[in-house]
């Protein structure tokens, strides 16, 4: 129990570096994502979509591994647990939402 | 300066309305005198409206369960009355306007006040014993869960005499529930009331989740705990990921109803059938929330009173995790006929007949745990049987529900009522009603009359077939859901059997009452000495009865499934530490009552429209939270002598208990001292 | 999971409490995903329903747009460097970063605010059509957390200050950092979603 309350909330040892990383890393991302759509006028706009998203979930992942500390130790395997089960339901919930209320869209409305 | 409140909002003009209210009102006045009369204002707040301990708090819970289950009764019988009566010509004693609050109310009640309740009350009680710990993860919150929740109940009893409740269904559905067709509180008070409710949900399962996977007795692995465990697990899992879409949900129609959006109505960009979509994405794991720890109390019960270890535990743990999963991909089977083309319906037709088979593993399961058992045919034990073989075809009549054109001629038909009405009562009621009288002893600290208990199964039994059977032919017979008055002279007489069913029940309520009233004039005779009434096999039955407020004075080290049966083999069931520690026990405190209270103000502030006295009352909450944050004083200790001089009593009691043979279920006695 | 032998049954007579709080307040996090997701499905259904009304082209300014996403990701960095101060001790600098992250996110807030105000003063607010409704409640979802996460950022500024990094401020400031963060990815999503997809 000679831990800092840091590590015994599971979050490892923050350094500057990863803070360094995770903040430069997460502005490149958004300045991508930004570019992409004020400055992408001549791109095809499924290119567009992809490029966004992909960019926002790249970024997602960085700020969950550099800022929350997310990774693939002991102690953190709970908090991926949690994760993992709220996200793949989370998707479930909104890709039979969305797909249910386009349909129903479609032959209601 | 009192928003839209006045005093027209009290229904004068119902006679059925005003003394209901009146009999509340009595009520509440005599239970206030008693309390003053016999001092005991203090002894209620100091022990009771302040305390953390989850076992206190799990015996609240079950209270207001069952004072709730009343009331929802209530509301049953004045259906069941109205509809036995108003055919053809005649039409009954309400009118459709109260009618439709009646069922609106019945069905919010029965779910949120009466299910939710019961089953985190029995969760309080037996969860934290079972895997060996002293308390939850967070008892304060778990007060302030209880306390949201009892605010709740509060707001739908005030709906009453204050104004009127809603009409829209205990599902309330877009855009009847929108300001245009629904003008008045009742939407509000539903809304309201359901709202604080879920926070105190959401805030127990985040509790219990950190309770069950961070503090478990050394040795209690995943799969050796016990199955009530399991499916409180799963049960709060489904909790945790569900409430929160009926938050956002009913924060929705509450924007439209109240700033004017257009989330759900039917003009300038609303999506009705969103509302519909977002409820039953809440609404479906709901169900299963009420009815997997009932499936885990007659795991419990089954093992127990059939003297073995359950058969399969295996197959019982990812039976549940499988309806666990399950139950997030099935909702749409709630509004097949809201018009979705037919590879929608057909993917959440087959999600729904799925969902069957992992429940019909642990029928069996339970089954074989009988089979070369030596059952004990105790109340428990009955109410099991009682629902594994009403269940099932309760079930069936699900598994034909969940096949669209099957459902496009049921959907809304008195068959959906009984079908659903078989799985709450037979499935959830049965197994907290034995959940009930198992954990009785063990809670307060003598066991509950046993015949009077055999009296209450038979009536709910019998009374429920009586009263449901009829509504299955009347649904093939074309009867609708929620009507007041119906031209069809045929339905009639299967009406009035069920009337005759609900009032066989009503008996089986008086045997509940008369069962409690006479278990405790005669409770010195029942004491409960050894902590270990049913020969259990898990950790709650090596505490004492009622237990030490902190349940165990050494935490236990498990090496089994059934710890408890494993100790007792073993020898070491009831062996004497060497020496006692200090214990620190967080303390009671105030809190978690006074923010309840403001709740419930908030919640009528905001239904009646006075902005001020909920602005005021939401800084206190917030207020009360800051100054609970800065404290850092919560917890006392129980010194070690002082946690001696409890346990040596309860050894007293064992060895008294073991001269006068008082061990249950015939097992070697126990080697004490 | 792991075996463990009666003789180290000692250390499990006390909970940890730190671990217990973080992991609870994750599970909450979790919970608050799950009612930004529900928020966000609505919003994409709803993102076409204009009723005659203005629409994402219309209404967004994507450069100020960007302008606030800075000042949200340069708080989280601030009180990343936070953290790092309450790793060494350093109750001063813990403080010092604290008031910078505050102040970054009352700019966030301020911009956001100023948003409303104007889309409101045009006639655009949320009872315009579906869309406006579920752009004002998405963003102003995550605005509202915000505000609750500045809050409770003074409380913690008032607390360390009088009474030092004890193990229940530090274990606060741990669960304010998971909040805070979790808030700037749920932004991303905001602009991503909203904004951005908005515009195209």
């Amino acid at each position: 129990m000679n831990q800092t309350p840091i590590e015994r909330a599971g979050a490892g040892r923050p350094s500057f570096k990863a803070y360094v990383t995770g903040f430069l890393l997460a502005i490149v991302l958004t300045v991508i994502s930004f570019a992409l759509v004020m400055k992408g006028g001549g791109l095809p706009y499924w290119a567009v979509l992809y490029g966004i998203f992909g960019a926002a979930v790249l970024q997602i992942l960085v700020h969950l591994h550099y800022f929350l500390h997310l990774d693939a130790s002991s102690a953190a395997r709970w908090n991926m647990l949690a994760l993992l089960i709220t996200l793949f339901i989370m998707l479930e919930f909104i890709g039979l939402t969305l797909w249910l209320m386009f349909d129903l869209h479609y032959r209601m409305m | 300066m009192f928003g839209k409140l006045s005093l027209s909002a009290i229904p004068y003009h119902s006679m059925i309305v005003m003394s209901a209210v009146g009999g509340a009102l009595l009520i509440t006045v005599v239970i206030l005198a008693l309390i003053t009369y016999y001092r005991k204002w203090t002894y209620l707040w100091k022990e009771w409206l302040t305390s953390v301990d989850h076992k206190r708090i799990g015996i609240m819970y079950i209270i207001l369960a069952l004072v709730m289950l009343l009331r929802g009764l209530s509301d049953a019988v004045l259906m069941r009355s109205q509809q036995a009566l108003a055919a053809g010509t005649s039409f009954g004693f309400l009118h459709a306007e109260h009618f439709d609050q009646i069922f609106s109310a019945h069905g919010t009640i029965m779910i949120v006040f009466v299910a939710m309740p019961f089953l985190v009350g029995l969760m309080n009680i037996a969860v934290p014993p079972q895997i060996g710990a002293r308390d939850v993860a967070f008892p304060f919150l778990n007060s302030v869960s209880l306390w949201l929740t009892v605010a709740g109940a509060f707001l739908v009893m005030v709906s009453l005499g204050i104004g009127e409740f809603s009409k829209a269904g205990w599902s309330g559905y877009a855009p009847l529930t929108e300001l245009p067709y629904s003008p008045g509180t009742g939407v509000d008070y539903w809304i309201w009331s359901f709202q604080i409710a879920g926070i105190g949900s959401l805030l127990t399962s985040i509790n219990f989740l950190v309770t069950i996977l961070k503090m478990r007795a050394p040795g209690m692995t995943l799969m050796r705990m016990p199955i009530f465990v399991w499916t409180a697990l799963c049960t709060l899992v489904l909790m945790i990921l569900a409430f929160p879409v009926l938050t956002a949900a009913l924060a929705m129609l509450t924007l439209d109803r109240y700033l004017g959006m257009h989330f759900f109505t039917n003009n300038l960009g609303g999506n009705m059938m969103m509302y519909t979509n977002l409820f039953w994405l809440w609404g479906h794991p709901e169900v299963y929330i009420v009815v997997l720890p009932a499936f885990g109390v007659f795991s419990e019960v089954t093992a127990t009173f059939s003297g073995k270890r359950l058969f399969n535990y295996t197959s019982m743990v990812f039976a549940t995790i499988a309806i666990m999963f399950l139950s997030f991909t099935v909702w749409l089977h709630h509004f097949f006929t809201m018009g979705a083309s037919p590879g929608v319906n057909i993917f959440f037709g087959i999600t729904t007949m799925l969902i069957a088979i992992p429940t019909g593993v642990k029928v069996f399961n339970w089954l074989f745990t009988m089979f070369r058992g030596r059952v004990r045919f105790t109340s428990p034990m009955l109410w099991t049987i009682g629902f594994i073989l009403t269940f099932s075809i309760g079930g069936m009549a699900g598994v034909l529900l969940a096949c669209p054109p099957a459902d496009y001629v049921l959907h809304n038909s008195l068959f959906l009522i009984a079908h659903f009405h078989t799985m709450l009562i037979t499935g959830s009621l049965f197994g907290y009603f034995a959940g009930y009288y198992y954990w009785f002893p063990k809670a307060i600290g003598f066991t509950l009359d046993e015949k009077w208990g055999k009296g209450a199964f038979w009536c709910w039994l019998i009374g429920f077939y009586l009263a449901f059977a009829p509504l299955y032919i009347l649904g093939f017979m074309g009867m609708p859901r929620r009507m007041y008055h119906y031209e069809n002279l045929a339905w009639h007489p299967w009406l009035i059997v069920a009337a005759i069913g609900l009032a066989v029940i009503l008996i089986g309520i008086v045997c509940l009452v008369v069962q409690l009233i006479t278990s405790i004039r005669h409770r010195q005779a029942a004491r409960d000495l050894t902590g270990d009434p049913w020969d259990g096999r898990t950790l709650e039955w090596a505490m004492s009865s009622p237990p030490a407020v902190y349940n165990f004075a050494k935490t236990p080290v498990v090496h089994d499934i059934d710890a408890f049966t494993d100790m007792k083999e073993k020898g070491v069931a009831y062996q004497k530490p060497e020496k006692y520690d200090d214990i620190h026990m967080p303390k009671n405190t105030g809190a978690g009552f006074v923010n309840g209270v403001l709740s419930f103000i908030f919640g009528f502030a905001m239904v009646w429209h006075i902005w001020w006295l909920a602005i005021l009352c939401a800084l206190g909450m917030l207020l009360l939270v800051i100054v609970r944050s800065t404290d850092d004083d919560i917890e006392y200790t129980v010194p070690a002598a002082e946690v001696e001089r409890i346990e040596n009593l309860h050894y007293r009691q064992l060895a008294s208990a073991a001269a006068t043979s008082r061990f249950a279920g015939g097992g070697s006695v126990p080697e004490i001292l | 999971m792991t075996t463990i032998d009666a003789s180290s049954a000692g250390e499990f007579e006390h909970p940890d409490t730190i671990a217990n709080q973080a992991y609870g307040f994750w599970l909450y996090i979790m919970s608050d995903l799950v009612l930004f997701g529900t928020v966000f499905s609505t919003y994409v259904v709803l993102s076409h329903n204009y009723a005659g009304g203005p629409t994402g082209k219309d209404l967004f300014h994507l450069p100020y747009t960007f302008g606030e996403t800075m000042f949200l990701l340069f708080s989280s960095a601030s009180y990343g460097l936070s953290m790092l101060a309450m790793q060494r001790n350093r109750k001063d600098q813990v403080l010092m970063w604290l008031f910078v992250t505050f102040l970054l996110g009352l700019g966030f807030i301020s911009m956001e605010i100023n948003e409303f105000y104007h889309m409101i003063l045009e006639g655009n607010g949320p009872e315009r059509s579906g869309f406006l409704s579920a752009f004002f409640t998405l963003v102003g979802t995550h605005g509202t957390h915000v505000t609750f996460g500045l809050l409770w950022m003074v409380v913690m500024m008032v607390q360390a200050a009088v009474k030092g990094l004890t193990p229940p401020v530090q274990s606060k400031l741990i669960r304010l950092s998971i909040f805070w963060h979790f808030l700037d990815i749920v932004w991303v999503g905001v602009f991503t979603i909203v904004y951005l997809m908005g515009v195209m």
